[in-house]
């Protein structure tokens, strides 16, 4: 046990580990937030199908060489969010196609690009991190950081501005855009919002586990509590909890970052539905 | 002057016209009940008056100091708010959003507010409940809380009653005339339960085949009103 402490401390000493904490944290924090959204809304996959339109973007900026390639990816994934978010209202093909459509499309693209203009030798590992995250949380600068701490910053304080709005829209649609309330608005907020997530997530755990990070700490705290507001608080300190003890665990046990913040994802969803299933055998 | 009037109305869907040619107008204090069968295009008129869709034809009047914004609607259910976890207190004061422009939170004032609601409508012990782990009674009576959140001059109710037991539609209906008859509130209610309509209403409006817009008075003795009543008695 001493043993582990004092690999833990050693690590801490350094500053990658240190960033890597914090733009864990703050990731798991945002992408949290915007959970029982997506998840009433019948938008699970969401995270899924915007983050392989970011894997996408990432292949074109690689295959054209910009070297930062925030500058396509963000842009390209917002315009997807608010696309993807509409077609909800009146469109031909329904949520969920539509976003089996883009992801799957935008996937084999970005992988048909990659692969005919190789860029680097190694092109199933240029896959394999951008799916999965695996190293380039290790590998952050300090300007990354501080990118990631601007961006959740701007997330979270949207998000705190239209909470009311967000679940009056999310709540009932009709009647709030009845009632007077600019709904368009509101749900183009919630795309960006989204999208803008979506993209800081991608350098945590990569496209494929984005919707774990999305849904996982919704669904838990769904489980458990009863009012939209105890919900979302909760799901936000599942994630960051979540997210903490994950990073450590993959630091200590040397296992991929992001998978093994997933794995503490669902464990803490077994625990809440554990304690939801004995909560309402008490009550009924 | 009237609270909303409606001239030569034409509403349909794809350029299909369902209503043709629709003119009513209804005053401050008045029960009106929009009756006709399924698919007569009850809820496409409810819609074009909360101006969620355009009208085909002709125009929608407002006046007498109402506008978009204090319209209170009842909608039916939605399959999102079946599982939607959410208190009682959080759905009654999201309706006064529509009128706070870019304030993002709730005055004091606006949550006293929404607590008497609560009260008038007699879900005051169940306000920290959750809105799913409620009754289908119960859960009208929370959504018209909200709406009197959004009101305090009409209220829009699209089929109030639908699959509530008996007792508790007649409470519901009680508490609707309520609204009308004590604080002035203007109703327009959309309904299959003809008998209801001509207990409470001051106002029938059937569509359908045949277009009437009239008195209680007026309905009873017309002929489309003498036949709806008539089966429904026999």
């Amino acid at each position: 046990m001493e043993e582990i402490f004092i690999k833990l401390f050693s690590y801490l000493q350094m500053p990658f580990v240190r960033y890597a904490i914090i733009v864990g944290v703050l990731i798991a924090l945002c992408s949290s937030l915007l959970g029982v959204n997506l998840v009433l809304k019948r938008f699970s996959f969401i995270g899924d199908g915007l983050s392989h339109v970011a894997f996408g973007a990432i292949a074109v900026a690689a295959v054209t060489g910009l070297t930062n390639n925030m500058l396509i990816v963000l842009p390209v994934t917002i315009i997807s969010a608010v696309l993807l978010l509409r077609t909800g209202e009146n469109a031909r093909i329904k949520g969920d196609a539509a976003i089996a459509m883009i992801s799957v499309g935008a996937l084999a693209v970005g992988y048909l690009l990659m692969n005919t203009f190789k860029t680097s030798t190694n092109v199933s590992g240029d896959v394999c991190t951008t799916l999965f995250g695996s190293t380039s949380i290790i590998t952050l600068t300090p300007t990354d950081v501080w990118i990631c701490a601007v961006l959740s910053l701007i997330v979270v304080a949207m998000f705190i501005i239209f909470y009311n709005k967000i679940f009056a829209v999310t709540f009932d649609e009709s009647f709030a855009r009845a009632t007077g309330t600019k709904v368009s608005v509101i749900n183009l907020i919630i795309a960006v919002i989204i999208a803008v997530v979506i993209v800081v997530a991608m350098t945590l755990v990569g496209s494929l586990l984005i919707s774990a990070l999305v849904i996982f700490p919704a669904l838990s705290a769904m489980r458990v509590f009863k009012s939209f507001k105890s919900v979302t608080l909760c799901s936000a300190c599942i994630s960051v909890v979540c997210a903490f003890f994950g990073i450590i665990a993959s630091i200590l046990f040397s296992t991929p970052v992001g998978a093994t913040i997933v794995v503490v994802d669902i464990a803490a969803f077994l625990i809440f539905a554990g304690i939801g299933t004995v909560k309402s055998g008490l009550h009924g | 002057m009237s609270q909303l009037t409606c001239q030569h109305l034409s509403l349909g869907y794809d350029g299909r016209e369902i209503i043709s040619n629709l003119s009513f107008h209804v005053d401050a204090g008045d029960y009106l009940c929009i009756v006709g069968e399924n698919g007569s295009g009850k809820s496409t008129l409810m819609k074009t008056l909360l101006g969620l869709r355009r009208p085909m034809k002709g125009e929608i009047t407002t006046g007498d100091g109402l506008t978009a914004n204090t319209i209170g609607y009842l909608p039916q259910q939605t399959v999102v708010q079946k599982d939607f976890p959410a208190s009682v207190r959080e759905i009654v004061i999201s309706g006064f959003q529509g009128r706070r422009g870019l304030r993002p939170f709730y005055t004091r004032a606006e949550k006293r507010i929404a607590l008497e609601n609560i009260k008038k409508m007699g879900i005051e012990h169940l306000q920290n409940r959750c809105y799913r782990e409620l009754s289908g009674g119960q859960q009208q009576r929370v959504l018209l809380a909200r709406a009197l959140c959004a009101t305090q001059k009409m209220l829009l109710l699209d089929e109030p009653v639908a699959g509530l037991d008996p007792k508790v539609t007649a409470d519901m209906y009680e508490l609707i005339e309520t609204l009308n008859q004590e604080e002035g509130i203007t109703i327009i209610m959309i309904s299959h339960d003809i008998e209801a309509a001509l207990k409470y209403a001051t106002h029938v409006l059937h569509i359908g085949n045949t277009i009437f817009f009239g008195t209680r008075r007026q309905f009873i003795d017309s002929k489309v009103g003498r036949q709806l009543y008539n089966t429904k008695g026999a």
